[in-house]
């Protein structure tokens, strides 16, 4: 954390509280599979949907296995894979964008006629429609992500890389005779970092929500593995006893996505 | 209607048609770049290699890919979608009756939620910064960022289990009267009207919020017309193109919440047909409801887009 921290302060004051709770969760979830008590499959009780208590912290789930480690997996695959889809989304999106916006004419118009094909789909049918054709492995579902919020984010970084295109410095390093690579980085990057980052985290959003809502279903991520989606899924029936089994990971998902939109809502009030 | 206008919306008409012919393509292309062989893993391991030829030549999997394209594009234009590798039915036959029953609860719910919404949204705007208005705008933050299954989950629990208002599980087959129609209806509806009714009243409020601090509806609240006759006849005239707009992106959101739903009550609507499909693998199915969806979806935007069109000419005549 104290490594973390200095690049912090180095944040717009209005991303900081959301990158802090960005790196808390990412923190967890790396660490989460280190610290849990039990294996994940490992069966420990005879009792099903057991309330809390001293040995299971947060009761076992609906085959007697061990709530809370499991959770801590389900935490760790939920953000680890939305991470990793959303860093290849925004990464490629904000590159081409900003490619887009630099160069005009022909590659702008390809580009976003493309990119307003894609963003036609609506996201869980292109997710099914993915997992129907590849099956449903880690790299496919991560990979699907990417291409489904790629066109999202192209569309925010060309927009806002556009606005700065025009603006007189860019003419002045253009004068100077710099590469486009310069531009890029050390001229648009920089100054559209607060608006980017911001979309970054709504996209990673949509990433949990949309991970969550395919595993949920039964076609996201397949046992043995886990996470929060299939966790609340398969143990469903455990509602009905107030089961600390669905409701762990159920208020999980809500902490994660509520928590994070709120942090970057708050931003939009205080400016 | 003015030259100009005609033209602006036979560009967004033409703008869809072209986005639909790009889903056309890409659902085909994106389903056959399968890696292996759909005959392979429909006959399992234990196939042997004549009878993976036989099935790939009944599949017409042996031909080229453009063939095959050509083939099934000109089926969809003949209303020919097809037969499942599961059940061997058409697929015509399968989506019928399936996407009746989810335009019947997408109609429902939408009859229900909008009215709802767009009150919900007017009276945050009206009443900002209040108590009310940010009890909302949380509730509403926490509907539109959670997935949909746990809305759907949340209010089963609420509406069924805890307060025993509404029946968790029923079936729409045997509906004989209004009361086993309310029965079948209510709780998926309820689940269904919560999803969109979160984004919907979110942004009947932004539209909201940016007339109700314009310039002209200070002028009025400076000359003393009473609020009444602001929202009325200041505000509401003014806000009928953004609300259309808002309505049909937000029943976009209704695709996503009906696939949830649907399998959330086992409701047997084309969404649920969908994830079965996708669960067995069906390929022609899984392409037949997903061009379905993309369909409703482009048909949704455009509707908004152009009814936007309509009423910016209107206000700039007026």
């Amino acid at each position: 954390m104290i490594l973390a921290l200095p690049p912090l302060r180095c944040l717009p004051p209005f991303l900081q509280a959301p990158a802090l709770l960005a790196m808390l969760w990412l923190l967890l979830a790396l660490i989460g599979p280190w610290i849990a008590p039990c294996l994940p499959g490992e069966v420990v009780s005879s009792t099903v949907f057991a309330p809390m208590s001293a040995r299971h912290l947060l009761g076992t789930d609906y085959l007697g296995r061990d709530v809370l480690t499991r959770l801590l997996y389900g935490v760790s695959s939920t953000v680890l894979l939305c991470a990793a889809s959303t860093a290849m989304a925004c990464g490629a999106g904000a590159f081409l964008g900003m490619m887009a916006a630099l160069k005009r004419g022909m590659t702008d118009t390809l580009l976003s006629r493309f990119m307003d094909g894609v963003i036609s789909i609506p996201s869980l049918l292109s997710g099914l429609v993915a997992v129907a054709t590849f099956g449903s492995s880690i790299p496919v579902l991560v990979l699907a992500m990417a291409c489904i919020y790629l066109p999202g984010s192209y569309r925010t970084c060309r927009m806002l890389a556009l606005s700065i295109v025009q603006k007189d410095f860019i003419l002045a390093a253009r004068m100077r005779g710099e590469k486009t690579g310069y531009l890029v980085l050390r001229e648009i990057l920089p100054n559209m970092a607060g608006p980017v980052l911001t979309d970054v985290g709504l996209r990673f959003i949509y990433a949990v929500r949309l991970l969550s809502n395919l595993s949920f279903l039964g076609v996201g991520l397949q046992p043995p593995q886990t996470d929060l989606g299939s966790l609340t899924q398969e143990n469903l029936l455990g509602l009905v006893y107030g089961a600390p089994a669905v409701i762990a990971p159920a208020l999980a998902i809500a902490l994660l996505t509520v928590g994070l939109n709120l942090a970057l809502d708050g931003k939009g009030r205080r400016q | 209607m003015s030259a100009k206008l005609g033209i602006a919306i036979a560009r967004r008409l033409g703008a869809s048609c072209v986005s639909l012919v790009f889903v056309v393509v890409a659902v085909f292309f994106i389903t056959s770049a399968l890696p292996g062989d759909v005959a392979q893993s429909l006959l399992g391991q234990a196939a042997t290699p004549d009878a993976v030829t036989a099935l790939r030549h009944n599949l017409r999997l042996d031909e080229p890919v453009l063939l095959r394209f050509a083939n099934w594009a000109d089926g969809l234009l003949h209303g020919d979608f097809g037969m499942s590798l599961v059940s061997h039915q058409s697929v015509m036959s399968m989506v019928h009756e399936r996407l009746l029953h989810s335009l019947v609860l997408a109609g429902i719910t939408t009859l229900f939620a909008v009215p709802t919404a767009l009150l919900l949204g007017t009276f945050s705007a009206i009443f900002r910064n209040t108590v009310f208005d940010r009890c909302m705008s949380v509730l509403t933050l926490c509907v539109v960022s959670v997935p949909e299954f746990l809305v759907a989950t949340l209010a089963v629990l609420v509406f069924a289990v805890q307060l025993h208002l509404l029946p968790a599980l029923a079936s729409i087959s045997d509906i004989h009267s209004i009361g086993s129609f309310l029965a079948a209806f209510s709780m998926p509806v309820t689940t269904l009207g919560c999803v969109i009714m979160g984004q919907m009243a979110r942004m009947t409020r932004a539209v909201m919020v940016n007339v109700l601090s314009s310039s002209w509806v200070e002028m009025a609240v400076l000359k003393g017309v009473s609020p009444t006759a602001i929202i009325l006849r200041h505000v509401l005239p003014n806000v009928v193109a953004p609300l259309f707009n808002v309505m049909a992106l937000s029943l976009s959101y209704l695709l996503g919440g009906v696939v949830i739903v649907e399998s959330v009550f086992h409701y047997p609507g084309i969404a649920s047909l969908m994830v079965d499909s996708v669960a067995s693998r069906d390929i022609p199915l899984v392409q037949s409801c997903a061009l379905i969806f993309c369909a409703a979806y482009l048909l949704l935007t455009t509707l908004a887009d152009v009814v936007s069109l309509f009423s910016a000419q209107e206000r700039s005549r007026a």
